[in-house]
């Protein structure tokens, strides 16, 4: 029974880990850039539900409304910016870029909210339910985690399987060329793209911080990484991949965390990984990358 | 064949100016020390700038000359810096030469590191691009955290080592001495790091990097790094390159870790986290990829603007976030550097023009 609470734990880190890693995955599909910033986008998404909730006292929909908006802004901004006269530089280039715009998003943070970690109320509010006598204890936090997130991931997958849009983001990850060549505005989809990742981070920084309420302006940074890490294996650029790699990711970390020793679960997760990546080097459902000669 | 010699009769006209930049800058600022006029702030700041200059370096190896992401760079720092401070710890009362310890000290932190990067590199081999950069962002994490919750002691009947503090504390006697207090990490290293060694580490590092890169090995990496398969074809051996030019680049990242672990009172692992090795990749980044000079240079201009944007009080990190950014649109967009080529070409007609008129007195 404390196996199958852990592993549902788990699934709840996981699917947060997952909703951040699609951000990564699919941007770095479509503009074939590692956006280091992502992870801070997570940390102003919390930061303006906290605002909207304690200081303007709204609903806490309205508020996870008013940050998902703000943070999408956000996403679009940064991309028209920074990585928009990027577009043909080297993709190093670009990485550095985004881990500039990551400092950014943590100092200004530090500046306008000050160093220290504040305790972020849930959103959810603070209930348990208890099943088989009370032997597992489920807190209304990762019920609604889950539940979000496979909703997000189902109308995900059927957005860019079925619209117009979505193709359109398949056909640019393909090959940017031909499709603008078919008529699809490149531009235009990468901003979307950007926006999607940046609404679902936000979505994503509502969960982590209801169910882990700290909140400081590096609050981002690790699940970023643990997301990228996410990300990449289960495939990086496939969206499928990064929903099971996020999944995983969170279940061994929680079990490790449970068993082995909370200290020592990132190693652990970064271990698996390492493993994994030996076994399939391009990630769990990553494409086989053939060489041209 | 001429052409070739007078290529060649360039590069080290080009390594001579990188010895010179560094022999100036090394004189420079051993002059304005002797004569303490040197404000405190910067005489504190001469041990890390040539630490991360090192590292700098070395990550540019690896980055530039290899062709291979790592996010990891700080992890070799980190296996340096520990299994340095440890050796020194132990060995503090039985030699008591500073500089022969310390200098042993050197080579323990790399020759630790370079294991370590010989080791990591294996797996590594296989893995291209992203995925590599991925896993070594992990090792450099699981380096960080293993040595996070080492707890090492030493007492009458020797090394005690754990990974609890409760197991440690059942061990090991009550006179003996800790070494690494776990996420404490070590406290009390004899701080050996001066200045001139730290300096003579870097002109070593930057001596080896440039001899590196325009010998046969060197063209060879490069090769690999230009095109993998046309190398392969020639029959160039990649995994003995890539492993041989890991290995030395962790074994300079290892000597920096052994300047930072005797610069400071104490030190932690948490210090060496991947925000470290970015740290590093960035100075890489805009020194200039494969630039070994740039390398240094961005590393010193970089690691002190910081200090020097004190001034600006707490707005100086959102000012260097902002410069990095500008300066990586700067050089990278196409417009604006087709502009900045047609602007520096007006400016030197205009001063043709100048000196045709006034006689050349600018």
């Amino acid at each position: 029974m404390e196996f199958l609470s852990a592993i549902i734990a788990g699934i709840s880190l996981g699917s947060i880990y997952a909703l951040i890693a699609l951000g990564y995955t699919m941007v770095y599909g479509i503009a074939k850039m590692l956006n280091f910033a992502h992870g801070d986008v997570i940390m102003v998404g919390a930061f303006m539900m906290f605002i909207a909730l304690t200081k303007m006292g709204l609903h806490p929909i309205l508020c996870i409304i008013f940050g998902t908006v703000i943070c999408t802004i956000l996403g679009v901004v940064i991309e028209k910016l920074a990585y928009k006269p990027l577009r043909k530089a080297t993709s190093l280039a670009v990485l550095i870029t985004a881990i500039g715009v990551s400092y950014f998003l943590q100092n200004s943070a530090q500046l306008i909210f000050g160093a220290g970690s504040k305790t972020f109320t849930s959103l959810f509010g603070s209930g348990n339910i208890s099943l088989f006598d009370g032997q597992i204890i489920i807190s209304h936090n990762t019920i609604v985690t889950i539940c979000v997130s496979v909703i997000i991931m189902i109308g995900l997958t059927l957005f860019i399987n079925k619209t117009k849009t979505g193709r359109a983001m398949l056909a640019v990850s393909e090959d940017k060329g031909a499709a603008q060549l078919m008529g699809i505005n490149v531009n235009k989809t990468i901003s979307i793209t950007f926006a999607i990742g940046s609404a679902l981070a936000a979505i994503a920084g509502a969960l982590l911080c209801s169910s882990y309420p700290i909140l400081s302006p590096t609050t981002g940074a690790m699940p970023g990484i643990k997301a990228f890490t996410a990300a990449v294996l289960g495939g990086i650029g496939s969206i499928p991949g990064a929903m099971i790699g996020g999944i995983l990711l969170g279940v061994i970390e929680n079990i490790s965390k449970v068993y082995i020793s909370t200290q020592l679960s990132d190693a652990i997760v970064f271990g698996i990984l390492i493993i994994i990546l030996l076994v399939k080097p391009t990630g769990i459902l990553g494409k086989k990358m053939n060489e041209k000669v | 064949m001429f052409k070739q010699k007078k290529s060649i009769a360039k590069a080290t006209k080009n390594n001579f100016i990188t010895y010179g930049i560094l022999a100036v800058m090394f004189a420079g600022s051993l002059i304005w020390l002797e004569s303490g006029a040197m404000p405190r702030q910067f005489t504190k700041l001469l041990v890390p700038l040539c630490t991360y200059s090192i590292a700098a370096v070395s990550l540019n190896l690896v980055v530039g000359v290899l062709g291979d992401l790592s996010l990891g760079h700080a992890g070799f720092m980190c296996i340096g810096a520990y299994s340095s401070a440890v050796f020194t710890n132990i060995f503090a009362d039985v030699i008591t030469n500073d500089l022969l310890r310390f200098f042993i000290a050197l080579l323990v932190g790399g020759i630790f590191a370079a294991v370590f990067g010989f080791l990591i590199c294996i797996p590594v081999l296989r893995l291209k691009g992203d995925y590599l950069a991925i896993v070594t962002l992990a090792f450099g994490e699981i380096i960080k955290n293993i040595f996070n919750i080492v707890y090492l002691g030493i007492d009458k009947s020797g090394l005690k080592i754990a990974i609890n503090s409760s197991k440690y504390t059942e061990i090991m006697s009550a006179d003996g001495k800790t070494i690494i207090n776990g996420a404490m990490g070590i406290t009390g290293t004899s701080r050996d790091s001066t200045f001139i060694i730290a300096f003579v580490i870097l002109f070593i590092t930057v001596a080896v990097s440039l001899n590196l890169i325009n010998s046969r090995t060197g063209r060879a990496v490069m090769a690999v790094r230009d095109d993998r398969i046309a190398a392969q074809t020639i029959g160039i051996n990649i995994p003995k390159y890539k492993l041989l030019v890991f290995t030395i680049a962790s074994f300079f990242a290892g000597l920096a870790g052994v300047l930072y672990a005797h610069n400071l009172n104490s030190f932690s692992a948490g210090a060496f986290d991947y925000n470290a090795s970015i740290l590093i990749l960035v100075y890489v980044v805009l020194g200039g990829i494969g630039n070994i000079r740039g390398s240094f240079i961005a590393a010193i201009i970089l690691y002190a603007l910081p200090e020097i944007l004190r001034s600006v009080g707490e707005y100086r990190m959102l000012f260097y976030a902002i410069l990095l950014i500008v300066m990586m649109i700067v050089n990278n967009n196409d417009t604006i550097i087709d502009m900045r080529k047609k602007l520096v070409a007006k400016l030197k007609k205009n001063k043709h023009k100048t000196t045709a008129n006034e006689g050349g007195d600018i």
